[in-house]
């Protein structure tokens, strides 16, 4: 089979750790686009779901921190953070570990991995999965791309691994869908929390939902950190998706600033287009 | 001894049950465990989240750290606030990069 669901949407703890302070309006019509979205997931009827993620130290640090990784796991663990600060209950989430293996076996052809055979999800993932399957019912290949500690992955490397990914699901016998998840331009977690710059992640998400790949691909972490705060460098996410569904378009189906969660709070999803070329094209 | 070792600890308390057992039972033998200076132990011990930020403790770190030690959401990112006030601009780690406050 291949890919049968694409989409992507924001992850910050906020969105349920002070969902009571936020503006009922808008946090209502984000939480109904969120769910929107996990009806179109199930509809997709996805084996398994990729989630393309920043993860926040959780698993990954310094001394020994990986670009990309992804769970090879039977299960996971999450959240990591107190329950209670997340508002989400501590459970156990289904891996699809062989699914896992073959994936990373056939993008190593493309990039170099890193695998996890154990991973506590952070909010990162959490946060999603408690929309996108409340009960933790569809196996889950978690992916991070580091966005935290620098050295980062160059943009391109990005692209590179979600066309690797796209790749490798094509040659799958299973309905796979990939979220990526991230925030656009935020300063989280700093005395700047809350800032938003909401015309930054407007031009953003207009050149990733077009896929525009060069104008993706000529941010610099120098730009986006000065204009979109150090949350920004998780476009990483996106653009991964972004080559994960090259030659498509998507549709933005939420998009508002909502200070408290201190992220533009996003919901997208990609009509996704067959790739053009194989393997040996992309080398 | 550095931003690493600082970092280090709080990475390893936000994730790993037995070491917040240890901190729980005898906060000292796992502080004794990093190399820490005078400064970073004070500051981890007290604790002075607001220096913390300005060392360049990141924040995906430090608010977990802020909130074991009690800190509700508003008076963590008071406390930060206060730490640039008292102590300067972020000295080094990712929030240097912009001069500071970023």
């Amino acid at each position: 089979m291949s890919l049968v669901f694409a989409g992507a949407c924001s992850h910050a703890p906020g969105i349920t750790g002070r969902a009571h302070r936020a503006d009922p309006a808008v946090r209502d019509r984000f939480y109904a686009n969120l769910d929107r979205m996990r009806l179109a997931l199930e509809a997709a009827r996805p084996d398994a779901l990729v989630v393309i993620a920043a993860e926040h130290f959780a698993n990954f640090f310094m001394n020994n921190m990986p670009s990309l990784c992804v769970g090879m796991g039977e299960s996971y663990e999450g959240p990591i953070e107190d329950e209670e600060w997340l508002r989400i209950e501590r459970g156990r989430i289904p891996g699809a570990p062989d699914l896992s293996q073959r994936l990373i076996t056939e993008m190593m052809h493309e990039v170099d991995l890193a695998y996890a055979q154990e991973w506590k999800f952070d909010h990162g993932i959490m946060v999603p999965l408690h929309f996108l399957t409340p009960q933790y019912t569809l196996p889950i290949i978690p992916v991070n791309i580091n966005c935290q500690g620098p050295p980062l992955i160059p943009l391109e490397r990005c692209w590179a691994f979600g066309r690797a990914l796209r790749q490798a699901c094509d040659r799958a016998p299973e309905r796979i869908a990939v979220i990526a998840t991230g925030g656009i331009s935020h300063w989280p977690a700093t005395p700047d929390s809350g800032k938003i710059n909401e015309p930054w992640d407007r031009a953003f998400l207009d050149k990733f939902l077009n896929n525009r790949r060069a104008e993706l691909l000529a941010y610099t972490d120098e730009a986006t950190y000065r204009e979109a705060g150090q949350g920004g460098l998780e476009i990483r996410t996106f653009i991964a998706l972004a080559g994960c569904t090259e030659g498509s378009r998507g549709e933005l189906w939420f998009y508002a600033p909502i200070p408290i969660f201190a992220v533009g709070c996003t919901v997208a999803v990609i009509d996704i287009a067959p790739l053009a070329g194989g393997r040996a094209a992309a080398a | 001894m550095s931003l690493y070792h600082v970092q280090k600890l709080i990475y390893q308390l936000n994730r790993d049950p037995s070491v917040r057992k240890q901190y729980e039972e005898n906060f000292d033998a796992l502080l004794a465990g990093f190399e820490l200076t005078a400064e970073e132990l004070r500051a981890i011990r007290d604790p002075d989240i607001g220096l913390l930020y300005v060392m360049g403790v990141n924040g995906q770190l430090l608010m977990h750290y802020a909130a074991l030690r009690g800190y509700e959401w508003d008076a963590y990112i008071e406390a930060m606030r206060q730490g640039e006030q008292r102590y300067g601009p972020v000295r080094t780690g990712l929030y240097k990069r912009a001069g500071g406050s970023p």
